[in-house]
């Protein structure tokens, strides 16, 4: 007998034959029929029609009649509900059935009816079949939870099915533990909140238990189940990652995998220095080579979380290199996937090897894999120092093989490692001059754009090459043109005597023939740049480039962590967390390792040994301790009590600011009013440089961020408040330009350039209002109220010294106690008139951090001592940990994710902001300008997160992590420092700073 | 989990279709299942099946949703799901379900998946509840999922069925009887090296497989012995001295091996020892991997001399390397020739060899050759000449072979079977046990 007949029926009245033979009275005609019902519907003809028919053939004793008609009911039901209403008392007749099979198929097939009538019906069999007594029926009931949770939320949980799945995880069945907890595990999914999977140390030996006995894929559920539990601490992660360790050994790969992502996890919670942590690292390694001899599709699969964790942990398959060598036959996606690892993993033991797999594979056939091989190349060169040369010798190579794409592939990794190594490789410049012809894709002529703008001086011909460029100027990709200006700049800034007109017809292009906002900004830019001042333009342009870092395409410590919690499932085969691909509420919970218990590594701490062999404090400043507790009680962060002179809080910075985002809007919002669609200025500023009179630049507003010049070095700040250069360079004359403002903003445009997308400039540093710190009546009638403000690095204490006695004080001076941080008058107290009664002075003290150390509590106390000719008085106040962090306080990048990763997790501490309505950018913007820097932002599921590292004037790095919720007040912010003390009072400057 | 489940032909038509979820279809005017359930079908066929490129990757996102497929020959098999499901676990799947078909009824093509799509429905149905994959061995389906149906059957048959298929051995039904227990083991090694022209091993290792087939009767307890270097350490620590420098010789270090679930892991872990009930019939036990130690069979060495601009002569000798009494076979060493070759001329002192134009390789069969032995063969190759500046690459002279012993030096120790409840003993079952070692990847640079 052959069904495949059924596939070929087209006659016309097909729908009515079918009719007939379903009411046929021969069993074995109905059985036919019901086939070719099936078959159509298979095809995707509409057999819905014949519902009433087919419902009716369901009574039957055959159970493979029985089954064709169910397949038919789950596909058709929901679009007759009414009709599905007559199959219910078949459904519940079949639940009672003796044969454990049919109960079983009855309970499974109605749960896959979605129609809320039957839904109603299936409560009570469900009910029964949850508790009889043949597994195969529980097992069976138990996902039917989960389906009816699917349909109807409330109705499951009101029935009270929840509870009777929780004991299913106890039942004596290993495969019914396994499927109770797989539909536990979904419904949870959808209740993040919700304790549904109540795992406890008893729990998890249960499921450690069916861990033995059940199927494979049972195995998989339980495994990706325990990978959700956190343990209490690192014994009970090690006996539960010993119980999972025999599964590393499985045929499945699933197994092997969701083992892995069990053990990766709780691995964290195991102190580096126990010995059982390094036999687990080794057991890692040999099923991950194994899962590389499975099919090809699953290959891809571990390749994709080899990637993850080799990112998370080189240590364990630092050894492996060979087996990631590309065969002749893996498929593609394996190919590129196994490249991918091979570079992370080169390090100078192995690169020779690698280098010679590398050149092999850049003579393939696959184009991208060709491109990638190529590439990794380039990338092995900036990895490993040593290798350098060879790779730039291979790069050559390829180079003359004038494979147009290898060959264009090759100019832009020699570009990056001309960016690492400078002044080394250069003599290589002329070969590739050789092939500028062949360059037809944008990123290789950018490349090479770049190359010879940065080189100008040693290339004899650069302007030709340059204007050979130039003719087809407004065909080229924006990517080009724009490289393409700024070599030409770069170019006129070298050999400025031979190239005016180059630069000239180049700036012409940019600002007046193009409509890309981009271009024409910059090109304004650097028209006003060398207008005003050609040195400035020099420092800007030609200024040293950051180096570039060896990793590269490195996952964000936060996502890879995510990953790791997610190895084995789609998350970690598209690298994306679940919530980029997931709809609806599951899956939006964001998973995190945990933190590492008691790790071994040694923790830094401000108070550094020195702290103790200074001894010569100054005796007379250490207050009693009644004063000290009252004097706290007294402190700082309320409202001042006392009002004196305005508060300076806001500095010169801040003012400039000011002024200049006023002036720069004023003049943006009357170019708008009137008519011509880019108007002209007449003050054009002196040229000294452009002998002949230029169209001028209009007070413009870059709006965008262009795409970086070199490597993202220049990027421009989003907002016209974006520095002293800018302001000069866009109409405001140079003389207006706040004093105050070169200072702060030391390096100016280096800074402001290096600003990444996005974030603003700071609006001005956040000095608390002065609060009183010495009241009147404890101090003989002196009362001082103060604040602390740092301005262009220097810290000053401002004070207000208020004589509310009777008698005229002179004589102040000044000592603190021995600091946390060293703080220390850096001169005398000036007060130089004598103070009568009922007057103020204001005073204002630079501090050094140079003072002798010792720790306080809090950490940022201190102990002031003043004098005057009545008395010694004592009092403690706090200063805002802001006033410690460093102009120079931002991380790069890549130093940045290396550092924060290789803080021990032990030592990040969270913390909430609460009612903060800033958005991230604001945010970002108030705290710069208390020198915490935004080094990246990122942003999730509306949910940003700024990175931003201060530095402490000691050398304490402290690195953060906060999360903005739009339209949710409450921020939260992670720290990460060396000296986690610090975290606390940090935690405390975010919150004043962004609140005030 | 997995939301839905379809099989195509090569042009893409729709062959079998179950879907298990709702959400896989994309939002659509009409509500029908059915049309929701064929958007997603028509979404593979598009951007899959149709698509002019060559597959970049088995997981293929369209409009948030997922779709993995496995290709056996022209047949498509995909699994849909909307989503974060293990990955792992969806491909291991859909291998199973090919086993699964494989076993009902033979090879998978488009004939016979029409020829059987009703067993297939109910096969889907059974192993995929919901998405979530259920007890998929053979050995245990092929007792209640038949096309025959199954009226008839006790009330004891029903039950031993289900405990059958949900407990601790699914592998495996009870009441199985042979007139003859009889088993067959096989160790299957596929040898893989990379050797410089100078001969030095530049990478080596065997990767290997134990298949048994097994005709015993009820439900035996199975225990598999190898030479294995840290179960014979262990044992030669309590032995005479003398006797573990013997054994320890001959035995082997196992990088790293994976089981059929039927053995039990914890006591490998635990004891390292092999220890199951068997599937009936034929599985795969084990598979491992070794690069220690590795009894190479065949060395390659090359000599290459070029003469002038439009000639080479390469000279290519294999030596056997194990004992004389043994015989390797299908012996076959392929040499790469330039793309700008003309003619060769070829002189070998055993078997045939042919110069294939079409694969730029002259190839040599040997039908036969037994150990310590060598063989030679030479040729001229003329050259045409040329203007291209690209030298010529050299890629790397490849061997295939089949000896009849392990290469990786693994031997079976042992493999006992104890039944209690039946009347037979470990002495009464026929043992039989091969030894075949093929070549994988046997390359030697030239």
């Amino acid at each position: 007998m052959t069904d495949s007949k059924y596939f070929t029926t087209t006659k016309k009245g097909e729908i009515f034959e079918l009719k007939a033979e379903l009411n046929s009275d021969k069993k074995e005609k109905k059985k036919e029929a019901v086939k070719k019902v099936i078959a159509s519907m298979t095809v995707g003809k509409d057999v819905s029609a014949l519902f009433p028919d087919v419902v009716n053939c369901m009574q039957t004793d055959n159970l493979e009649l029985k089954k064709l008609v169910y397949l038919y009911l789950m596909n058709y039901a929901k679009s007759q509900p009414d009709m599905a209403i007559m199959a219910v008392n078949t459904f519940v007749k079949d639940c009672e059935d003796p044969n454990p099979l049919i109960r079983a198929l009855a309970v499974r097939t109605m749960g896959c009816i979605r129609v809320d009538k039957i839904t109603e019906y299936l409560c009570e069999p469900l009910r029964k079949c949850l508790k009889d007594e043949d597994p195969y029926v529980r097992k069976t009931a138990a996902v039917c939870v989960a389906k009816l949770h699917d349909i109807n939320a409330q109705l499951v949980e009101d029935q009270g099915f929840l509870d009777t799945l929780k004991d299913l995880i106890s039942d004596s069945n290993p495969m019914v533990v396994a499927n109770a907890v797989a539909a536990l595990s979904e419904i949870a999914e959808s209740h993040p909140n919700s304790n549904l999977l109540d795992l406890n140390p008893q729990t998890i030996n249960k499921l450690l238990t069916a861990l033995n006995e059940c199927t494979e894929w049972g195995q998989i559920f339980i495994l990706d189940c325990l990978a959700n539990y956190t343990p209490r601490d690192d014994r009970e992660s090690q006996s539960i990652c010993e119980r999972v360790t025999p599964r590393l050994s499985h045929a499945n790969s699933a197994v092997v995998l969701s083992a892995v992502k069990v053990l990766m996890k709780f691995m964290e919670m195991l102190p580096k220095d126990l010995d059982y942590y390094g036999t687990l690292l080794k057991k890692l390694a040999p099923p991950l080579v194994t899962l590389l001899s499975a099919e090809p599709e699953l290959q891809y699969v571990a390749l994709r979380n080899i990637n993850l964790i080799v990112q998370r942990r080189p240590e364990i398959l630092k050894h492996e290199m060979k087996v990631f060598f590309v065969k002749y036959n893996d498929p593609i996606y394996v190919k590129l996937e196994k490249l991918d690892i091979m570079i992370r993993l080169a390090s100078q033991a192995n690169i020779a090897q690698v280098l010679a797999e590398l050149k092999e594979y850049a003579t393939e056939v696959d184009v991208d894999f060709v491109r990638k091989a190529v590439r990794a190349i380039g990338r092995c060169a900036i990895k490993v120092e040593q290798s350098a040369e060879r790779c730039v010798s291979t790069l050559l190579d390829l180079i003359q093989t004038k494979v147009n794409y290898v060959v264009q592939e090759a100019i832009v990794v020699i570009k990056d490692i001309f960016r690492k190594y400078p002044n080394k490789y250069e003599s290589v410049i002329a070969t590739l001059c050789e092939n500028l012809d062949s360059l037809d894709e944008p990123e290789a002529r950018a490349a090479m754009i770049w190359i010879v703008g940065e080189y100008a001086e040693r290339i004899d011909n650069a302007d030709e090459l340059l204007e050979s460029f130039l003719e087809g100027f407004h065909d080229e990709s924006t990517q080009v043109q724009l490289q393409l200006l700024t070599a030409i700049v770069k170019l006129f800034l070298k050999k400025p005597t031979e190239t005016q007109e180059l630069v000239q017809q180049v700036l012409s292009l940019a600002t007046q023939d193009s409509d890309n906002p981009d271009l024409r900004d910059r090109g304004y830019i650097y028209w006003r740049l060398l207008s005003t001042d050609p040195v400035a333009a020099k420092e800007v342009v030609l200024a040293e480039k950051p180096l570039i870092s060896e990793e590269t395409d490195l996952i964000e410590p936060t996502l890879l962590e995510e990953l790791i919690c997610h190895i084995g499932t789609l998350a970690s085969v598209y690298h994306k967390p679940p919530s980029a691909f997931v709809e609806g509420s599951r899956g939006v919970q964001h998973k995190r390792l945990p933190g590492s218990a008691g790790s071994g590594e040694s923790v830094e701490s401000p108070d550094t040994g020195s702290a103790a062999g200074v001894s010569e404090a100054p005796p007379a400043v250490i207050p009693s301790q009644g004063d000290l507790l009252e004097d706290l009680l007294n402190l700082d962060l309320t409202p001042p009590t006392t009002t004196g002179p305005p508060p300076p809080a806001s500095s010169g910075m801040q003012m400039g600011a000011m002024d200049l985002l006023g002036g720069g809007l004023d003049s943006l919002m009357g170019d708008e009013s009137e008519p011509p669609p880019i108007p002209l200025r007449t003050d054009t500023p002196q040229s000294p440089q452009l002998p002949h009179q230029s169209p001028s630049p209009p007070d413009y507003s870059p709006t965008e961020v262009g795409p970086g010049d070199h490597a993202g070095l220049v990027k421009l700040g989003g907002d016209l408040g974006g520095g002293p250069a800018m302001g000069t360079g866009f109409g405001a004359p140079p003389a207006a330009m706040p004093a105050s403002f070169n200072v702060p903003v030391s390096g100016g445009l280096d800074d402001l350039f290096d600003l990444g997308g996005g974030v603003g400039m700071p609006m001005g540093v956040f000095n608390p209002p002065k609060t009183v710190w010495l009241p009147a009546m404890k101090a003989k009638g002196l009362e001082i109220s103060g604040t602390f403000v740092r301005r262009a690095g220097v810290i000053q204490m401002e004070m207000t010294l208020t004589n509310k006695a009777m008698s005229v004080m002179t004589d102040f001076a000044i000592q603190f106690n021995r600091n946390s941080f060293g703080l220390a008058p850096a001169g005398p107290l000036q007060v130089l008139t004598p103070l009568s009664p009922n007057q103020s002075i204001e005073a204002a003290l630079p501090l050094s951090t140079v003072g002798p150390v010792m720790k306080m509590e809090p950490l940022n106390n201190l102990q002031v001592a003043v004098k005057n000719n009545i008395d010694v008085f004592y009092f403690s106040c706090q200063y805002p940990i802001s006033m410690l962090f460093a102009e120079d306080g931002k991380m790069e990048r890549q130093v940045f994710l290396a550092t924060w990763k290789d803080i021990p997790n032990d030592n990040e501490s969270q913390f909430q902001i609460k009612d903060c309505h800033l958005n991230s950018d604001a945010a970002s913007n108030k705290l710069q300008g208390s020198n915490i820097f935004t080094i990246a932002k990122r942003t999730v599921e509306g949910q940003d997160m700024l990175y931003q590292s201060m530095k402490l004037t000691n050398g304490i790095w402290v690195l953060a992590e906060l999360r903005v919720q739009a339209g949710n007040p409450n921020y939260t912010i992670s720290l990460k420092c060396r000296a986690p003390e610090v975290s606390q009072c940090v935690f405390q400057n975010y919150e004043m700073v962004l609140k005030n | 989990m997995i939301g839905g489940l379809f099989i195509y032909n090569h042009k893409g038509e729709v062959l079998i279709s179950r879907v298990y979820r709702d959400d896989i279809g994309y939002v659509s005017m009409e509500q029908s299942f059915g049309w929701k359930m064929r958007n997603a079908v028509d979404a593979f066929r598009v951007n899959v099946i149709h698509a002019r490129q060559q597959v970049r990757s088995p997981v293929t996102n369209i409009a948030r949703t997922s779709f993995f497929h496995v290709k056996r020959s022209n047949i498509w098999l995909a699994a849909v799901t909307k989503q974060n499901v293990n990955a792992a676990m969806v491909f291991e799947f859909l291998y199973k379900m090919c086993d699964v078909m494989t076993a009902y009824f033979g090879k998978i093509s488009e004939e016979n998946i029409k020829n059987n799509f009703v067993l297939i429905y109910e096969l889907l149905d059974e192993i995929l509840d919901f998405g979530y994959p259920q007890n998929s061995e053979t050995g245990a389906l092929k007792t209640f999922i038949t096309q025959q149906g199954i009226k008839g059957q006790t009330k004891e048959e029903q039950s031993q069925i289900t405990s059958q298929v949900t407990g601790q051995i699914g592998w495996r039904r009870e009441g199985i009887k042979y007139r003859r227990n009889e088993l067959f083991l096989d160790v299957l090694e596929s040898v893989n090296l990379l050797m410089s022209p100078q001969g030095q091993v530049l990478s080596a290792h065997v990767s290997g497989r134990v298949v048994m087939k097994s005709y015993l009767s009820g439900m035996p307890e199975c225990k598999f012995g190898m030479n294995d270097k840290i179960v014979i350490d262990k044992q030669g620590k309590g032995a005479a001295s003398d006797d573990a420098g013997k054994s320890g010789k001959q035995s082997i270090a196992i990088d790293d091996c994976t089981f059929h679930q039927c053995v039990r892991l914890s006591k490998f872990d635990s004891e390292r020892s092999i220890s199951f009930i068997p599937p009936d019939g034929e599985y795969e036990l084990m598979r491992y991997r070794t690069t220690k130690d590795i009894i190479l069979p065949f060395r390659v060495i090359p000599l290459v001399r070029e003469v002038g601009r439009t000639k080479l002569e390469v000279k290519v000798v294999i030596k056997s390397n194990f004992k004389p009494s043994l015989l390797a076979q299908k012996i076959e060493v392929r040499i790469p020739t330039p793309l700008n070759t003309s003619g060769v001329q070829v002189i070998c002192m055993k078997g045939k060899a042919k110069y294939k134009a079409s694969e730029n390789a002259i190839v040599w069969k040997i039908k036969r050759m037994a150990g310590m032995k060598e063989s030679q063969i030479s040729a001229e190759i003329e050259l045409l000449p040329t203007n291209d500046k690209k030298k010529w690459a050299r890629p790397p002279i490849s061997m295939n072979f089949e000896v009849p012993f392990a290469p990786s030096g693994l031997k079976v120790r042992y493999l006992k079977v104890f039944e209690s409840k039946l009347n037979y003993s470990d002495h009464d079952v026929i043992k039989w046990v091969r030894y075949i070692g093929r070549s994988g990847i046997y390359e030697t640079r030239c």
